[in-house]
């Protein structure tokens, strides 16, 4: 039997010690007509066989197309070094930090990945990290509910829709009003903003660069929204921050974000890892872990969780969110590779990406038929608009090896032809030219 | 003391190297006005490659880990996390697949074998746990727990129900009442009566028409079964409530008895306890939620269905759906590693996790008797909860046991809960771990007793072998330093 280390005669001993006869003795609390005599599953196999299987079933999965896909979800290089680190498994294989003496080791990461994101989005605390940038974003809009005691958010369409639907998702039992802000030519529309904007408003949630690639600087919009009393949250693409200004400098309260193009692989949705910072005020209405310095019994630095009675442990169903868990693992994957990149690093592959991605724009807008869409500047997604559907282009595609990007008829109506192309710094100009090539054939 | 990454530092180093442009990439201008751009790039470390390795393999060296220590947290299920696991969900076609592809158009088709893993794991977990189907979208037990409350808010909706109750046991998670308000519902909390099981005469004066759903934890947190549990059940239902299954301690059931069975509706599992794949630190885990068939309906979009031809697909067009409580299909890395345990445990195998995993925690409860208070006198299941009122009275609190405990390289059991319990002692030892480990550890909460009796003062200092001592949790709160 695999992973179990007592012999029968060991068990036979225990049994003896505890006082029955036999391991069914010890199931005499279940009812008889409730005990199971056994399973219907399969036997189980050996290591071997177990390996085979799945190698089986991860050969049937296209990873091997060229991927111009994104939404929010980037294939980015990872460093050997970030696998190095997240497979120690004093790492993985321990638990949530509540004993700090025999857990400074997670701790003292966390704290760094605390830092590490507050550096990036220009906030002052970040959590210890959230499921995911969609779980984030829904967690954001709690707390700004909380912090205003008002009930009405305002969504920008050009948030992740994803996203979107979440959020309704998870308020449907609660009574939260939200409005939608349709984009004006793909950027945030300052007019419709301004008119729905109202002192009942708690949020406006706004996202850079948006679904469809567009960079922006909501400055304007953040003092709009604070002069009415409302809180602006911004969902924001980490890499791009190290090019972009971040929202921090732009006003905003709460920034949260998808961290996976942070040395997580896509792993087809997950695990990935939601970030979320916010300025010190709002500290105690936060959701999430947090790690704080302190000092040792000796006077020496050590980390600890802190504030835990806003948790649900504590304060159960007053707790400022039902959040047990963090991503601790995947945040080490984070700060790992915020780590290896640096200052420099980042910025590097920021402006890597961006450059990349306007090539390409040149490369596919050069095709007859193909425009690029003209709307604000784009980071490293940018939509294009086809002379045919595009869920029928990227299906042909598939078939010339290339995930060729991601139809915004799905959730967009009306935009039928339209393809968002995300272009990453693991794409060669090679890749490029022949994506257009392809592109240029299938329509 | 440990030097944080951002103080090693060093203007101009570097630790990555980057593709350099070609010339025609390098020709094209970034058209991205300036106003948009940043200052100065965000203030991140500047160190190299062997700084980053270095740093984190020693902060590595200040954790206690299942791989390294005995770890009988209650509750937790720390049991050992096999290797195979990590090593397939590393494989290429696993983890460099893009989750938007099978929302293509023909892209189903590109991520069958993932489809595969998700699908099958949904069968057997529905077979495990006598549920009829089951979603894998959740990201951890508690929002698995806030996922089949909403469920059980959207089925009462759908049938007309004005239901604003949700009733949990004082021995209950803290997740329990929170996802249950944070979902919209009155909490009432029902005490416990002597024998550790929900006060049964309480439980049927606080239920009435109003009650939307009733959580339990079976075995409960004390690691008690409740032989009337179907009784429970068919008083629930008897006012159209729901009966939701807390799965964290499933352990203690696999392959014995069911929660459907037992008259569960709606239930959520920890992957990251029950089905071996790691803690991570604090996560990622997976928390699938599983229901009866007359919930099916309203299950989170998206959802597996088997075509006539047998191939798989996602299904996103459902009207009842409570809508995405996952932006993707769950933590398929994490489901990857469970479905490989299920492989190699087959049906046998889960039938000796349980028997294993009830003996060790009896095993322990019957050796540590005469040295703790045991506050429920009988047979537990997959952990055993003591009371260190004895020790405390001598200045000695469970808090001290724990902190002794480490002090011997060992993690403590969870303290301080099931809050019913004063001075908790929550020990859950899982199938994995040996008799001799078992009697080491037990031998070393002998001697912890004894050491409580002969000197209660020489506990203030513990841990004196770790990284770092006592920590000053005030100071902490006080300070509010969350940043370097």
């Amino acid at each position: 039997m695999p992973f179990i280390a007592n012999t029968d005669e060991q068990r036979r001993a225990m049994l003896a010690t505890v006082g029955v006869s036999s391991l069914d003795d010890l199931f005499a609390d279940i009812p008889p007509a409730y005990r199971l005599a056994g399973l219907n599953l399969p036997e189980g196999l050996s290591e071997s066989e177990a390996y085979d299987r799945l190698h089986e079933l991860s050969r049937r999965n296209a990873v091997q197309l060229v991927c111009f896909l994104g939404g929010g979800f980037y294939d980015h290089f990872i460093p050997a070094a970030v696998d190095a680190i997240a497979s120690r498994s004093e790492f993985y294989t321990a638990y949530t930090p509540y004993q700090p003496e025999a857990s400074q080791g997670t701790l003292q990461a966390i704290f760094e990945y605390q830092s590490a994101i507050c550096r990036l989005t220009g906030l002052e605390v970040a959590n210890a990290s959230l499921y995911d940038g969609g779980t984030a974003l829904y967690e954001a809009a709690m707390m700004a509910l909380r912090i205003t005691g008002r009930n009405k958010i305002l969504l920008d369409s050009g948030v992740n829709p994803i996203y979107r639907n979440m959020l309704h998702g998870y308020t449907r039992n609660l009574s939260i009003e939200f409005s939608e802000i349709e984009t004006a030519h793909g950027q945030s529309d300052r007019a419709r903003i301004a008119a729905a904007l109202d002192t009942e408003t708690a949020a406006i949630i706004l996202q850079n660069p948006n679904f469809f690639g567009a960079v922006d600087d909501f400055s304007d919009i953040v003092e709009l929204a604070h002069a009415r009393g409302c809180l602006a949250l911004v969902s924001a693409y980490p890499i791009a921050l190290g090019l972009l200004k971040c929202p921090g400098r732009m006003g905003a309260d709460i920034v949260t974000g998808e961290g996976q193009s942070l040395g997580l692989p896509l792993s087809f949705g997950g695990p990935y890892l939601g970030f979320m910072a916010t300025r010190r005020q709002h500290v105690r209405r936060m959701p999430g872990r947090l790690v704080g310095l302190t000092e040792d019994r000796l006077g020496r630095r050590s980390f600890v969780l802190a504030l835990q009675a806003r948790e649900q442990h504590i304060r159960r169903e007053k707790a400022t969110s039902n959040i047990c868990t963090n991503e601790a693992l995947c945040a080490l994957r984070a700060v790992t590779y915020l780590a290896l990149l640096g200052k420099q690093g980042l910025a590097e592959v920021a402006a890597l990406c961006a450059r990349k991605a306007e090539y390409a724009k040149t490369r596919l807008g050069a095709i007859p038929g193909v425009a690029v869409k003209k709307s604000a500047p784009t980071f490293n997604e940018f939509t294009l608009e086809l002379p045919r559907d595009a869920g029928e282009v990227v299906s042909r595609l598939i078939d010339k090896g290339f995930a060729a990007g991601f139809p915004l008829g799905r959730y967009y109506r009306g935009m039928e032809n339209y393809l968002l192309v995300a272009v990453t710094e693991k794409r060669t100009r090679e890749e490029i030219g022949r994506f257009a090539e392809a592109l240029e054939s299938v329509l | 003391m440990s030097a944080l990454i951002f103080e090693k530092s060093a203007p101009g180093r570097r630790g990555y190297t980057l593709p350099k442009p070609t010339a025609a990439e390098q020709a094209c201008r970034l058209r991205i006005p300036a106003r948009y751009f940043a200052d100065a790039p965000p203030e991140l470390p500047e160190v190299s490659e062997l700084d980053v390795v270095r740093h984190f393999t020693n902060l590595s060296h200040r954790n206690f880990c299942v791989d390294g220590q005995f770890y009988p947290l209650g509750s937790c299920t720390m049991k050992y996390n096999p290797k195979i696991n990590e090593h397939v969900a590393a494989l290429d076609g696993f983890s460099s697949l893009h989750p938007l592809l099978p929302q293509l158009r023909g892209g189903g088709m590109l991520t069958q074998g993932a489809l595969e893993v998700l699908y099958q794991t949904e069968r057997w977990l529905c077979e495990i746990c006598g549920m009829d189907a089951f979603s894998l979208q959740p990201m951890a037990g508690a929002h698995g727990e806030l996922t089949g409350i909403m469920l059980i808010a959207a089925y009462h909706r759908a049938q007309g129900h004005r239901k604003t109750k949700v009733l949990v046991p004082d021995s209950a998670h803290g997740t329990n009442p929170s996802s249950a308000a944070i979902a919209g519902y009155e909490v009432v909390s029902i005490p416990s009566g002597a024998d550790g099981e929900m006060d049964f005469a309480r439980f049927e004066a606080a239920l009435g028409d109003d009650v939307a759903a009733v959580m339990l934890t079976c075995p409960n947190t004390a690691g008690l079964f409740n032989p009337r549990i179907h009784e429970l059940a068919d008083r629930v239902h008897a006012h159209d409530a729901l009966l939701y299954y807390d799965g964290a301690n499933l352990n203690a059931l696999l392959g014995r008895c069911r929660p459907g069975d037992l008259g569960f509706d709606v239930m959520h599992l920890n992957l990251h306890k029950t089905f071996s794949t790691p803690h991570g630190g604090g996560g990622p885990g997976a928390g699938p939620v599983g229901v009866k068939a007359r919930l099916i309906p309203f299950l989170p979009t998206s959802v597996i269905i088997k075509r006539q031809d047998g191939t798989l697909a996602l299904e996103y067009d459902r009207a009842q759906s409570i809508g995405y409580v996952a932006p993707f299909y769950g933590n398929f890395a994490i489901i990857v590693r469970a479905y490989t345990y299920l492989l190699m445990l087959g049906r046998e195998g889960l039938r000796k996790v349980s028997a294993n995993a009830v003996l060790n925690a009896n095993y322990v409860q019957a050796r540590l008797r005469a040295h703790y208070d045991l506050p429920y006198d009988r047979r537990c299941m997959h952990e055993c909860v003591f009371s260190a009122a004895r020790q405390a009275a001598q200045g000695v609190h469970a808090l001290d046991i724990a902190k002794a405990l480490i002090d011997r390289g060992l993690h403590p059991p969870t303290v301080y809960f099931p809050l019913i319990v004063k001075e908790a002692l929550m020990i859950e030892p899982t199938e994995t771990e040996s008799k001799e480990d078992l009697d080491r550890f037990i031998d070393a909460m002998i001697e912890i007793a004894a050491q409580a009796e002969r000197d209660p003062a020489s506990f203030a200092d513990l841990p004196r072998t770790t990284p770092v001592s006592r920590v000053d949790e005030r100071k902490a709160a006080r300070d509010m330093r969350f940043t370097a």
